[in-house]
């Protein structure tokens, strides 16, 4: 026992020896992403916009002159402009009962986050088992005795309709994700200063609005930012509400590579959707001003 | 009396705003386990009247859904190897060396969440069929690496930051090398949150359909699959799915609810 325990080297000593391990441990992680993430993208790119070895914006003109085009884009636009809002009152409605001295809280917070498991694919079919024409929206109205013949809520005629059964998909899937980041949110402001406010005689609206929002503005900006990111990716649970009847940018990326087997086009579609996504997201960043320290946290 | 009056109101909101989630998981459920018959009966009934697993085996039982099933929880599994084999070092790394570009190693792994699965399979497909794997496991395995991977490095790296180092420094003062104490401290307490990472890996490739639809063809994963049959399908068949796919959800959050906030709260913000 030459070594006494105190000359051992303390780990942050033996760190200094072993500069180049966090390197050689993030190094696969690079690899697969350089590999399986970035090359791709550049890849997205070159099938948008070259042909035969010129650069072209032949594949950018199939996409905008095709019928669905506009409506995809539309479609796309107009159901995050529905969504966004609804859902972010939604899930600070959740969040704030969460954080409330509410029984069951336990209960409340595992059904509120059960959807952040469930993909837009079963959500969409959840959905249209309620809006189908026999479905369950109908047994209730008529149960109810509101309606004598079944309504057709998925006419293909009435677009409206098809974008409210949409978003009540979406919002019903996506809002969990919300949730969580606001209930984190939350649980990190000190109880002391609703209390004070309470004090001096606030309510619990004004709690709401000068205590507790300010608070959680950091949290509310990347829970924006990465919600309307997702946003541009719907695309199973339109598909199985609404089957061909619209369309958003990413069914008719899938349409173009499944059905009319024109990689090309799809990955002009692939390309559109990250540019729309990569500039609502700077929009966000700008105008909410998110610093980089509040991405990393 | 006032008090009273609120905490009346707080748990009906409570309990409006979970019906909103439940009632659309109870009625999918009802039509699953009920007789093909009762599926296409309107009105429909509310209340679990004749439950029948008659449905769900037809569901089970249809063609290429057994084997799409297999490839689904084949296709996760990989990935799950994958993307904790490759992410949990570098979370390890993030959570306990302060080394130079650290910083900018995780603003690019978080801004990965910036680029949509979408505009990755398309051209994944066209490198896939050059190199020979198109409409394979270990493909769209990779696929879903590709985007579980900066998950599993910002979760892992998380899990170990709610360990303490000096457990790791203690047990290196006792003897233990580098490579010991990660083994024999930090990793056995790390298991539960890891556990926890991979329970999440696992379904976020479960729920994965649009690559596994674009670099699929005649070897589907279930979503896949469902989704090309979608239209033509009988009603019994859409819902039983629905049900099926939508099942594994409901026990994933139960289990790892305590790990959520680990996970999200702070991977996301």
């Amino acid at each position: 026992m030459a070594t006494t325990v105190a000359e051992r080297p303390t780990l942050s000593q033996r760190v200094g020896r072993w500069e180049g391990l966090p390197y050689g441990l993030v190094l696969p992680t690079l690899a697969f992403l350089a590999l399986f993430f970035a090359w791709p993208m550049v890849q997205a790119f070159e099938l948008a916009f070259r042909e035969e070895g010129t650069w072209t914006l032949e594949h950018v003109r199939t996409m905008r002159d095709d019928l669905r085009f506009e409506e995809a884009l539309g479609f796309t636009l107009l159901l995050i402009a529905v969504i966004v809002p609804l859902q972010f009152l939604l899930a600070l409605g959740m969040a704030l009962l969460v954080n409330a001295k509410l029984r069951l809280r336990g209960m409340f917070l595992y059904l509120f986050l059960i959807p952040l498991a469930i993909s837009d694919l079963a959500a969409g079919i959840v959905w249209s088992a309620i809006f189908t024409e026999t479905g369950y929206l109908n047994t209730i109205l008529t149960r109810l005795g509101l309606i004598d013949f079944p309504y057709i809520w998925l006419n293909p005629l009435e677009k409206h309709q098809l974008l409210l059964a949409v978003a009540a998909a979406e919002i019903w899937r996506s809002t969990a994700l919300i949730t969580i980041i606001l209930i984190a949110g939350l649980q990190s402001i000190p109880r002391d200063y609703g209390e004070a406010a309470e004090v001096f005689g606030a309510g619990f609206f004004q709690r709401v609005r000068h205590v507790t929002l300010p608070m959680l503005k950091p949290s509310l900006q990347v829970a924006l930012l990465l919600r309307i990111i997702l946003a541009f990716e719907v695309f199973a649970t339109v598909i199985a509400i609404t089957g061909a009847s619209t369309t958003v940018l990413a069914a008719e990326a899938w349409r173009w590579q499944e059905q009319n087997q024109n990689a090309n086009v799809a990955a002009a579609y692939a390309a559109l959707i990250l540019v729309l996504s990569l500039v609502a997201a700077a929009l966000v960043v700008r105008v909410l001003r998110t610093s980089k320290e509040q991405l990393l946290r | 009396m006032r008090r009273a009056a609120s905490a009346i109101g707080l748990h009906a909101t409570a309990i409006v705003l979970a019906l909103w989630v439940v009632l659309p998981i109870y009625f999918i459920t009802l039509a699953a386990f009920s007789t093909p018959d009762a599926v296409y009966d309107y009105p429909k009934q509310l209340l679990p009247r004749d439950v029948s697993t008659e449905t769900m085996r037809f569901f089970l039982e249809s063609e290429a859904v057994y084997g799409a099933l297999g490839r689904s929880v084949m296709v996760a599994a990989v990935t799950l190897v994958l993307s904790l084999g490759i992410g949990t070092p570098a979370g390890y790394a993030l959570a306990r060396f302060a080394f130079r570009g650290a910083d900018t190693f995780r603003l690019t792994i978080v801004s990965t969440r910036a680029f949509p699965i979408v505009i990755l399979s398309i051209p994944l497909a066209v490198m896939f069929l050059r190199w020979g794997i198109d409409d394979s496991v270990f493909g769209l395995a990779l696929a879903h690496t590709a985007l579980a991977l900066p998950f599993a490095v910002l979760v892992t790296s998380s899990v170990f930051a709610g360990i303490s180092v000096e457990l790791e420094e203690a047990a290196m003062t006792l003897g233990c090398s580098r490579a010991g104490a990660f083994r024999r401290v930090a990793l056995p307490l790390a298991l539960p949150g890891l556990a926890a990472a991979a329970i999440f890996v696992f379904l976020i490739s479960w729920n994965e359909v649009f690559a596994a639809s674009i670099l699929t063809l005649r070897n589907p994963t279930l979503p896949a699959q469902v989704l090309a049959v979608l239209e033509q399908s009988p009603l019994p068949f859409r819902f039983a799915g629905g049900f099926f796919l939508l099942a594994p959800s409901l026990i994933v959050i139960f289990v790892i609810r305590r790990y959520l906030f680990n996970m999200w709260g702070r991977v996301i913000r």
